[in-house]
């Protein structure tokens, strides 16, 4: 009896040095005059979740960051940032109703959130009606400038276009006829919309173009009609989605359709995460283009990919994603301290022309709410990550794509009020 | 010629992945009548059982073993989503017979649990406690006659359940701190790389087949082969088609209709699992997957006529060749000089999604005039 309760004293003891301990590591990162809290909204369940919650990793990270460098200081007080995670649960209207939930109930300045082209369109409404302010850090099909929305993710002149230019003019399979697969949904289509007048313009052929429905792993018809448009190699452009990469290129490759034989496929949905998944085996030789790769040879990239292994495991990666949701949050704590408020619209005029030195290099915020940023092509290689092979100047984006037929001539300017949303240049 | 070879390979191809996904849900809701929602979360268990297994056979001592993994794994996946689906029959579908509403509510909550316990168990552990629930379920009935009477059997019974318990945890933490990789629980999608001899293609009669395709034929023959000798020699089998063609009078001569239905129900679930481990060999493995299947699996069973397996060969290898005909657009390459009004209709649903709308339409209107399907069953009971 004595012994038990001897052990347990010490048991007691040392689970008090513990706690002790860990208090002592909080209390390190210095003392702030106040707090403010910001809203991240992503999807911890259902299918979006794997994808998602990577995001959520990188903006903890972020704002970790923030707050051992001491915060951000506005109006000369530091505050310190807090933030509360809402599951969007891969359901478009619970992103709507989180939404709300963090604008009205928690009053939060900002949400950082979203990944899905659909999250994105329920949850417009909200923030325009609300006047509130969301940040969306994915590449997406553009076609769309709202006053409250920040996107840190590249439109398709900052991803689809330099990247056919290099597939048409500069790979092994230069000149070749054009292929195009995507997963049935708005950002493939839209996209495939513009590769095909780009196409047009530089003088190619695009000899077909089918969408696998969401979910469908049955990729034979499609492979069948490749064959068959493009019986000697060629250029195939891939928008699938998610695991449907897998069945697809398990099933090229079987079918003989690989460089080796002359068939090159430029991806725009498969980052180092993807490649992980996929298997680089089946992937190896094919092409990405992306803003950030995690093989950039700069001490900026080499820090983010590194702090983030730290941080969250060694076998993680980082890819174009997570660098645009680093990035924003960034973004957003430069522009308050240059408002000097967490008010909305003193935050939104002082946002345009930040200017930051991100992973991938720097990138400014543009009038349209869009960043200007770098594209890069890459060779996927057997390590399961891209050999750079160009990188573009600095790429402004255009959030009315100006090879589409629907928005040709247009653009987006906020900070002059006779503009807007769509005028005409 | 070549262009017909290609087409009927084509179409084979699909139709045998319907085929070997819908074979065993022909059997469960065929024959028993039961709406088994879970039918795509057993797959699911067969492609995690392939993954598994070719994780363990990169251990050292495996290793010269690797090129025959996906064989053993068919068994394997057969003996898994086999007793997990006779742990279903035992515990909730054994208490719904006669009640169609409540199984199916009751098997959609179970396809989500197992959804959920791929996602957040590790690997390993369920591993482990698949061993504990062979070993549990089926120890007991190995013990002589002269066990099985005595009065002390419940004891006998429980002990088995604690030595299946200890293997269980025993054979999920060895597996556990040997591969990492089975370690940890992880909604992400996994992987299972074919082995060498499996991948690339064949050339026959000049004309290159994908290796993988044929070998997801050759299992879906030796199974439809394999599940109709039984059902039509063995002994069991005909217990088995007694009992589906009038249960009282099965029952009244002597079968056991409780065994019969724990059989039934048992290799139904374990070729959903050799389902399992096709469908891995095509594409990606995570808790999805067998979502993905069960509405086309529902589709070829009710399109063959309930209750009968040529019907669903029949109609699986129908839809096949279909969604290569339509989606292909092989139409207008034998007929290339079509009229322009015609080709442009063929054109608009040589797409895989509107391909998918045409044979979705196809079939309501084929069900509108045979709403039993193709070959329904026929007999007094099937009046009432």
């Amino acid at each position: 009896m004595r012994i038990s309760r001897r052990i347990l004293a010490g048991l007691a003891t040392a689970s008090l040095a513990v706690t002790a301990t860990s208090c002592g590591g909080g209390g390190t990162s210095g003392s702030f005059d106040d707090t403010v809290t910001v809203g991240i909204l992503h999807s911890l369940s259902g299918t979006m979740a794997i994808s998602e919650s990577t995001l959520v990793d990188t903006e903890k990270m972020a704002i970790e960051e923030i707050n051992a460098s001491g915060g951000v200081t506005v109006g000369g007080k530091s505050y310190k940032i807090e933030y509360i995670v809402e599951d969007g649960a891969s359901d478009w209207p619970t992103f709507a109703e989180k939404s709300k939930k963090l604008i009205d109930q928690d009053g939060v300045p900002v949400v950082f959130g979203g990944w899905t082209s659909a999250s994105r369109k329920a949850m417009l409404p909200v923030y325009e009606s609300k006047d509130a302010f969301l940040y969306y850090p994915i590449q997406y099909e553009a076609q769309e400038c709202s006053n409250n929305i920040f996107y840190t993710g590249a439109t398709p002149n900052q991803q689809s276009e330099p990247a056919t230019d290099f597939m048409y003019k500069r790979s092994p399979a230069a000149g070749g006829d054009f292929f195009l697969v995507g997963s049935d949904y708005v950002f493939p289509r839209t996209s495939n919309t513009i590769t095909k007048a780009q196409v047009k313009q530089l003088g190619g052929k695009v000899v077909g173009e089918d969408y696998l429905p969401l979910g469908n792993t049955e990729v034979a018809p499609i492979i069948s009609k490749i064959k068959k448009a493009l019986p000697e190699g060629g250029i195939i452009i891939n928008t699938l989605n998610g695991d449907q990469n897998v069945a697809f290129f398990k099933q090229i490759q079987d079918a003989g359709i690989t460089p080796s034989s002359g068939y090159y496929v430029m991806n725009y949905s498969i980052a180092e995460e993807e490649i992980s998944t996929i298997g680089p085996e089946f992937l190896e030789g094919h092409y990405g283009a992306w803003n950030y790769m995690m093989s950039i040879d700069t001490p900026a990239s080499k820090k983010f990919a590194a702090s983030f292994k730290k941080r969250w495991g060694a076998d993680r990666v980082v890819a174009d994603p997570q660098e645009s949701a680093y990035n924003m949050v960034y973004l957003w704590k430069q522009a308050v301290e240059d408002a000097g408020t967490f008010d909305d619209n003193a935050v939104r005029e002082a946002l345009v022309g930040q200017k930051f030195d991100a992973p991938q290099g720097p990138v400014e915020v543009m009038p349209n709410h869009h960043l200007s940023q770098t594209v890069r092509i890459g060779e996927i290689n057997a390590e399961g990550g891209f050999t750079i092979l160009e990188e573009t100047g600095v790429v402004l984006p255009q959030a009315w794509n100006q090879k589409h037929p629907s928005s040709k001539g247009f653009a987006c300017d906020w900070t002059d009020p006779s503009k807007g949303e769509k005028y005409k240049l | 010629m070549e262009l017909l070879l290609d087409s009927l390979f084509n179409g084979v191809a699909i139709g045998s992945v319907l085929l070997v996904a819908a074979l065993g849900l022909a059997i469960v809701f065929g024959l028993m009548g039961v709406i088994n929602l879970a039918h795509g979360e057993l797959m699911m268990l067969g492609a995690y059982t392939t993954y598994v297994t070719q994780l363990i056979f990169k251990l050292p001592i495996l290793k010269p073993f690797y090129n025959s993994y996906i064989i053993v794994s068919i068994f394997l996946a057969f003996i898994v989503s086999g007793v997990v689906g006779i742990l279903l029959e035992k515990t909730i579908i054994r208490k719904l017979y006669g009640s169609p509403l409540e199984t199916l509510l009751a098997t959609w909550g179970v396809s989500l649990i197992l959804q959920q316990f791929v996602r957040s168990v590790p690997l390993a552990y369920g591993t482990g406690l698949v061993i504990s629930l062979l070993i549990g379920l089926f120890l007991p009935t190995t013990f002589s006659s002269k066990i099985k009477e005595s009065t002390n059997f419940k004891y006998f019974k429980f002990s088995s359940w604690i030595f299946a318990a200890l293997t269980g945890v025993l054979t999920g933490s060895i597996i556990s701190s040997s591969v990492s990789k089975l370690s940890r629980a992880s909604a992400r999608n996994v992987d299972v790389t074919a082995p060498s001899w499996m991948r690339g293609q064949v050339e026959i009669i000049g004309t290159a087949f994908p290796k993988t395709r044929l070998m997801i034929i050759v299992i879906t023959l030796i199974s439809v082969i394999a599940i109709t000798l039984f059902l039509n020699q063995s002994a069991w089998g005909m217990r088995i088609r007694a009992v589906t063609q009038n249960r009282q009078m099965s029952d009244c001569l002597g079968i056991s209709t409780e065994k019969v239905d724990i059989i039934t129900f048992g290799i139904g679930s374990g070729l959903a699992g050799v389902a399992g481990v096709a469908v891995s060999l095509l594409g990606s493995v995570g808790p999805n997957v067998g979502g993905n299947y069960i509405v086309g699996c529902f589709m070829v069973v009710v399109l063959g006529g309930v209750g009968n397996l040529l019907g669903t060969v029949l109609a699986s290898f129908g839809i096949g060749i279909m969604t290569d005909l339509i989606g292909a657009g092989r139409l207008l390459s034998i007929w290339p000089d079509m009229p322009l009004s015609l080709s442009n209709t063929i054109n608009f649903f040589a797409t895989t999604s509107m391909a998918r709308v045409m044979i979705f339409a196809l079939i309501v209107i084929f069900l509108q005039f045979k709403p039993t399907g193709l070959f329904p069953q026929k007999g007094r009971m099937v009046e009432n």
